[in-house]
């Protein structure tokens, strides 16, 4: 089941670049939450954060709290112990290229040392199928290459990854914008499914697709956030100026 | 206009192809030519004839080349594909990988009879004898950078994204490059080895300070043993006719072992690649 993650004065910064500043939200359990805003302004920077993945490039720093179910993550665990429970599907599917499709789907856990043959095999099914991919490859799973798929297929191989390690929290940096829109549309079906299971914040630049997806939604600019609101409310009766303005298509 | 430019820049990939084979092939049409006759079951059973007499073969020093370029390989091998995963993965951008970096760049350009001398001096002045192990060491010494360097830039090939994902499932750092980073490389980085190897099965100065050459069976690794080039190199300066077309004989030998040792490392490791894996 998801946990809901509570964000307190998060800052971060690319060397002196402040890319984030004084960020404070609540991001529902069993949800999904949508980031939208325009290019630079900080919200891919946000979910990398929640994984701690922002802390991998050796010129990054953040301060603030970030508390996902009763973990402080920042403080009380280990970078991998979090990025295990708090899963993420990037922009660009990323299979690894030397991997069978079972293998790909596998990888979180046999390379943390899980060997359960049997258990295995459940778990990739499993993971498949609620990646909605099991019917498309089933037949050649040891056999194909996960970089043989086409590149939605590549996307939701990649959230069956995720999928496999069982996390609690699902992060999609833009998953569908590398895609077309059957591909895309298959995505949002699948978050549609994936939120009553897992706590799922999607980052998009498809105004639309956070209206179908999210129950709730945050507007970032700037390295800040604007407003963070129900969808409903952000899309037909924002509270601010720029996010209306940004909204109806008159910047970003 | 478009299509006349298209033909020529073709015809001069085609032309820069032929002058880059034609060498090879050239060479080895020669070998066959001269070689090719000294060739039978003796020149691979028996030792060399003593001096002056006719026959023999060099079964010692295709064995011993066999033991000195597997000593080689146990040495440069792990220690280059070691270092160039540090200088890629883990000491990137500091001064130390530097220094690395540039000392085996150094090394790549020392003239490979003196690093014979180097080991004479290391190795055989102390034990006081010439051994097949210090010429294992010579060449796994000079093994190393072109291996080291090749797995740095093939590793650094490697996509951001691909780390990423790894390390985004909660995998490790050292765990992701090991099973990762180094895998999704690991072409590349056998074609260096095998650049590595072919570069150094030919080395015969080297040779001259360490091993010394036998003319009787030897496989001891304490003891001057036989290697394919040096005796090409003795047998080419022999007076005899007789053993000109032996030395003949051996490097069309040398150089076919060396294809069939590359490819067969080749065949073994694309067994298992995926349908579609780039």
């Amino acid at each position: 089941m998801g946990v809901g993650i509570e964000v307190l004065s998060l800052n971060a910064w690319y060397g002196t670049n402040h890319t984030l500043q004084d960020i404070n939200l609540n991001i529902p359990a069993n949800h999904a939450t949508a980031l939208i805003g325009p290019s630079g302004c900080g919200k891919s920077t946000f979910v990398r954060c929640l994984n701690r993945m922002h802390e991998t490039n050796p010129i990054a720093r953040v301060t603030g709290t970030v508390r996902i179910g009763e973990l402080d993550i920042y403080n009380d665990a280990k970078p991998v112990e979090i990025r295990r429970s708090v899963g993420m599907v990037f922009q660009r599917p990323n299979p690894f290229p030397t991997m069978s499709i079972y293998d790909n789907v596998a990888a979180g856990l046999k390379l943390n040392g899980y060997s359960n043959r049997r258990a295995l095999d459940e778990i990739v099914e499993k993971s498949l199928k609620n990646s909605a991919l099991w019917d498309e490859v089933k037949d050649d799973l040891k056999k194909k290459s996960g970089a043989s798929l086409s590149g939605g297929q590549q996307q939701r191989l990649c959230i069956a990854r995720a999928l496999a390690v069982d996390p609690e929290v699902l992060l999609m940096d833009e998953p569908a914008s590398a895609l077309d829109p059957v591909s895309t549309s298959k995505i949002e079906d699948l978050i549609f499914q994936l939120k009553s299971q897992y706590t799922i914040v999607i980052v998009t630049h498809n105004m639309q697709q956070a209206a179908r997806v999210a129950e709730k939604t945050g507007f970032f600019l700037n390295g800040r956030m604007v407003e963070f609101d129900s969808t409903h409310k952000i899309f037909t009766n924002p509270s601010d100026k720029r996010t209306e303005d940004y909204i109806t298509g008159r910047f970003g | 206009m478009r299509s006349l430019a298209d033909g020529a820049a073709t015809g001069l990939a085609v032309l820069s192809t032929v002058l880059v084979v034609a060498p090879l092939v050239a060479i080895f049409v020669y070998l066959v030519y001269k070689g090719a006759n000294s060739l039978n079951l003796a020149f691979f059973t028996h030792n060399p004839a003593p001096e002056g007499e006719p026959g023999g073969g060099m079964a010692n020093g295709i064995v011993g080349s066999a033991i000195l370029l597997g000593l080689a390989s146990v040495i440069g091998v792990p220690m280059g594909i070691g270092g160039g995963i540090y200088l890629a993965e883990f000491g990137r951008g500091t001064k130390f990988a530097n220094a690395v970096r540039f000392t085996a760049d150094v090394l790549n350009g020392v003239p490979s009879i003196v690093m014979g001398m180097a080991v004479y001096a290391l190795i055989v002045f102390w034990q006081k004898h010439f051994s097949a192990l210090a010429g294992g060491v010579a060449l796994g010494i000079m093994m190393i950078p072109t291996v080291c360097r090749t797995t740095e830039e093939m590793l650094l090939m490697v996509p951001h994204a691909v780390r990423e994902a790894a390390l985004a499932l909660g995998v490790p750092n050292w765990r992701s490059v090991l099973s990762i980073t180094v895998k999704t490389a690991s072409p590349g980085i056998i074609t260096g080895c095998m650049l590595a190897f072919a570069r150094v099965a030919g080395e015969t100065a080297p040779l001259i300070f360490t091993v010394l050459g036998n003319p009787n069976w030897s496989v001891n690794l304490n003891e001057p043993i036989a290697a394919l080039p040096l005796q090409i190199y003795v047998y080419a300066l022999s007076p005899y006719d007789d053993q000109h077309r032996l030395a003949w004989a051996g490097a069309l030998v040398l150089i076919v072992l060396i294809v069939l040792a590359v490819s067969l490392v080749r065949f073994v490791t694309s067994r298992g690649v995926l349908k579609g894996a780039s």
